[in-house]
């Protein structure tokens, strides 16, 4: 019987232990700020929201010390012995251990969040931000610079800073500040470019979360501009198909000994703007022309034949699908002939995916069924006008039976009419 | 054998059976009045020529047409493309219902005028305007069924009307619709009253309709009526013959607007897709739709809307009960007031269309 009371009691104390730091009225650390100015109290605030706090972990799970105790003894102290593991608020350069200390442990990490990455600390080691960091740089960036400090919200949160669709403001926050980046010499107009872009476009105006953000291409943790290697890399991770064929065309080797960023050089870095036809070719927004000005080089002549089958083959499916629509308006069936164009369709984004082979050879390749398709669509459509038009004029002619017809029972009339004197 | 011995040899073998001297008696004796007015004798018949064309293709439409929302517009696209002579079938159906609804207008505002109503023909012209009413349901049903866009906003419009009448308004319109929106129910309910309700009611109030103007003779205008020496045609073949040839011009002409301008489907309704810009119910809705939209808002705290749509419900009834209103010319008087709300009415049709067709 006393075994199971010492037992009881044991198992209690633990409880009350592991609970002291989430329960707030038991919380010297929170009894005794709640008591001091708008900041302290701030804190405490900011702090039963955090998802720490919201998992169990009190304050002394990164400050150290013993909350259980100090407030009711009226001496602050007590909480606060370094004695007692107690830290204080780290430094800049301490935060990223700080916050390491835990999500850097594999074992730890695995009770909370199994899934949950813990090479953060690692992998900030490797940033511009760490770098600077280790040269006592203060202003740079560490965890809470982006997760926050006493508030932090799981990054699945949509008001967390670091959640996507929050992440390229969050990165502005430092980066377009004019003043903070002068001494780095780096541009403050990424954010703004961003925005304006395909990607930005897409993410911030219609939240398609599948868009890249800062972190996309610059990593998060270890975020780092891209050298002049990784670009086509970075974009390929998702244009895979237009990295492949850049990769296998001359392009490659001349960019590499030119020393240019190879998808950055035609479409730019943070203003990526939305593709257009108009790009390729010699015409007046054509971008190969920036390179490739001579007319008699071969270059130029790939840039103008791709143009011009792109054209022509979107001429012919524009013309197809006109026909179509007028077949469809008057009620033909052309349901067959309309999956053909969807063919003739994927050809063309076939063949502004070809462009970055830039290979007349596999343009034209491309395109040849694409164009036999559409005229083949072309054809149909039109042999189906033709046959309502046949049909029309064959009811013409009954109708001239029907005049007939009605001339005669005019006559007939008339000649009944006479009969019966009328 | 000649085709007269044929017939003689029937008419012989029926009359054995049943006696028909009755309709030998109307055959033989029936006539017809002749005079300036006589061409409106035949509105009524063109009306009823057009009405059984409606029946005819209808029914053709029938062994194809699947009252759903998912397979409405397929199947109509189905019967145009591959049905063989679908597509005139349909188009016959579409251009017969409008010129239906044209002569049936003429029919009644030329009866109204040469006042032909008058007494003994009251049954006449109630079972008349019923049936008029009748076609203007059919074509309000029929317009939905093909499940296109402009139909579908248009009911929804068409509804949407009904559905401001106060008091029964709101029970009138989920009726209609089957529900709060127009739906596959409000399709499905659409079809049920096109193909069942409506036509029955019709089969009804016309089998009255034509007994009464067979039993009553043709009525003759006031005034030419006095005249003893009126001059009068047989019935058969005389005035049938002349039937006949209206129809066959009628089918002339519908063949040909039929084959010139197929009535076209359209795109498929989507109800998640924005409203298209100036929907319009049919032509022969258009100037009560646009009398709705001149309403001002409010008129001395009553809504508009509402104040158009008693109005119309009022002179309906009106229309109906006309031969019952006007005592006059039951005394074969001449009623000039009557005969200027008519006139009236025709400008106002006239010119409310043409606005609804030329205003944005």
């Amino acid at each position: 019987m006393r075994i199971r009371l010492t037992l009881f009691l044991i198992f209690s104390l633990a409880i009350g232990l592991s609970a002291a730091g989430s329960d707030l009225s038991r919380n010297s650390c929170i009894q005794c700020h709640q008591t001091l100015d708008e900041k302290h109290i701030a804190i405490v605030n900011d702090y039963k929201s955090d998802i720490h706090f919201l998992r169990g972990i009190g304050c002394q799970g990164c400050h150290g010390g013993d909350a259980r105790v100090g407030f009711a003894e009226g001496d602050p102290s007590i909480s606060m012995d370094p004695a007692q593991g107690y830290l204080g608020a780290p430094q800049p350069q301490q935060i990223p251990r700080f916050c390491g200390k835990c999500h850097s442990d594999v074992e730890y990490m695995k009770k909370y969040n199994p899934g949950l990455r813990v090479d953060q600390e690692q992998q900030y080691r490797t940033s511009q931000h760490a770098k600077l960091l280790a040269k006592a740089d203060t202003n740079v960036a560490t965890c809470i610079s982006c997760h926050g400090v006493h508030g932090i919200l799981p990054v699945s949160d949509t008001r967390s800073p670091v959640h996507k669709l929050n992440i390229p403001k969050t990165c502005a926050r430092c980066h377009s500040d004019a003043t903070l980046m002068s001494g780095y010499r780096i541009p403050t107009d990424q954010f703004e470019l961003y925005q304006k872009s395909v990607h930005g476009v897409l993410l911030l105006e219609k939240k398609d979360r599948s868009a890249p953000t800062c972190a996309d291409c610059h990593g998060n943790h270890g975020a780092t501009p891209p050298g002049l290697v990784t670009v086509s890399q970075v974009c390929g991770e998702c244009h895979a198909s237009n990295r492949d064929l850049f990769n296998e065309s001359p392009h490659k080797a001349a960019f590499t000994e030119l020393e240019l960023p190879e998808c950055e050089t035609c479409h730019g870095n943070h203003e990526v703007a939305k593709t257009s036809d108009e790009f390729l070719g010699v015409g007046e927004k054509s971008l190969c022309l920036e390179c490739h000005s001579d007319p008699h080089s071969r270059a130029y002549q790939v840039a103008e034949g791709t143009k011009a089958t792109l054209d022509s083959l979107k001429a012919e499916i524009d013309k197809a699908n006109k026909l179509v629509a007028q077949a469809e308006r008057a009620g033909l069936d052309i349901a067959a002939a309309k999956f053909d164009l969807k063919f003739a369709s994927d050809a063309v984004i076939k063949i502004q995916s070809l462009s970055h082979a830039a290979s007349l050879e596999m343009v034209q390749e491309e395109a040849g069924p694409g164009m036999f398709k559409a005229q083949l669509v072309e054809k149909k459509a039109k042999e189906a006008l033709k046959d309502a038009r046949v049909r029309q004029y064959g009811l013409a002619g009954s109708g001239v039976i029907i005049i007939i017809l009605a001339i005669l029972l005019f006559l007939k009339t008339k000649e009944i009419d006479r009969q019966t004197g009328r | 054998m000649p085709l007269s011995f044929w017939i003689k040899k029937s008419a012989s073998w029926l009359e054995q059976r049943i006696d028909l001297s009755a309709l030998k008696e109307v055959i033989t004796h029936k006539t017809v009045p002749q005079h300036k007015h006589s061409l409106w004798y035949y509105m009524g018949g063109m009306t009823l020529f057009l009405f059984f064309v409606q029946v005819v293709t209808g029914i053709l439409l029938l062994l194809y047409y699947r009252p759903s929302a998912e397979a409405a517009y397929e199947s109509i696209q189905f019967i145009m493309t591959e049905v063989k002579f679908g597509w005139l079938v349909r188009s016959i159906h579409s251009w017969s219902a409008n010129l239906m609804i044209f002569f049936a207008f003429l029919h009644l505002f030329s009866v109204f005028l040469l006042k032909s109503y008058r007494q003994p023909r009251e049954l006449t012209w109630v079972s008349g305007v019923l049936l008029f009413f009748l076609a203007l349901g059919f074509g309000f049903s029929g317009y939905l069924l093909p499940w296109n866009k402009l139909a579908y906003f248009a009911t929804k419009v068409g509804t949407e009307i009904a559905g401001a009448v106060p008091f029964i308004g709101t029970f009138v319109m989920k009726f209609l619709r089957g529900g709060e929106d127009v739906s596959g129910a409000t399709l499905t309910r659409f079809f049920g009253f096109h193909v069942a309700v409506l036509p029955m009611l019709t089969t009804a109030f016309l089998t009255i309709h034509l007994l009464l103007v067979q039993k009553q003779g043709m009525s003759c205008p006031i005034g030419v009526s006095q005249n003893p020496n009126q001059k009068v045609i047989p019935f058969f073949p005389n005035f049938l013959l002349r039937d006949l040839l209206g129809w066959v011009v009628a089918l002339g002409i519908l063949v040909f607007l039929a084959s010139v301008f197929p009535w076209e489907l359209g795109e498929k309704a989507d109800p998640f897709s924005p409203a298209p810009a100036g929907i319009k119910p049919e032509w022969y809705f258009v100037f009560m739709f646009q009398t709705l939209k001149f309403i001002p808002a409010k008129v001395l705290f009553v809504d508009g809307e509402i104040l158009g749509i008693l109005a119309f419900t009022v002179l309906g009834m009106l229309l109906l009960f006309v031969p019952f209103l006007d005592k006059r010319s039951a005394r074969q008087l001449r009623t000039p007031i009557l005969s200027a709300v008519g006139l009236f009415a025709i400008i106002y049709i006239l010119a409310l269309t043409l606005a609804g067709y030329l205003m944005k």
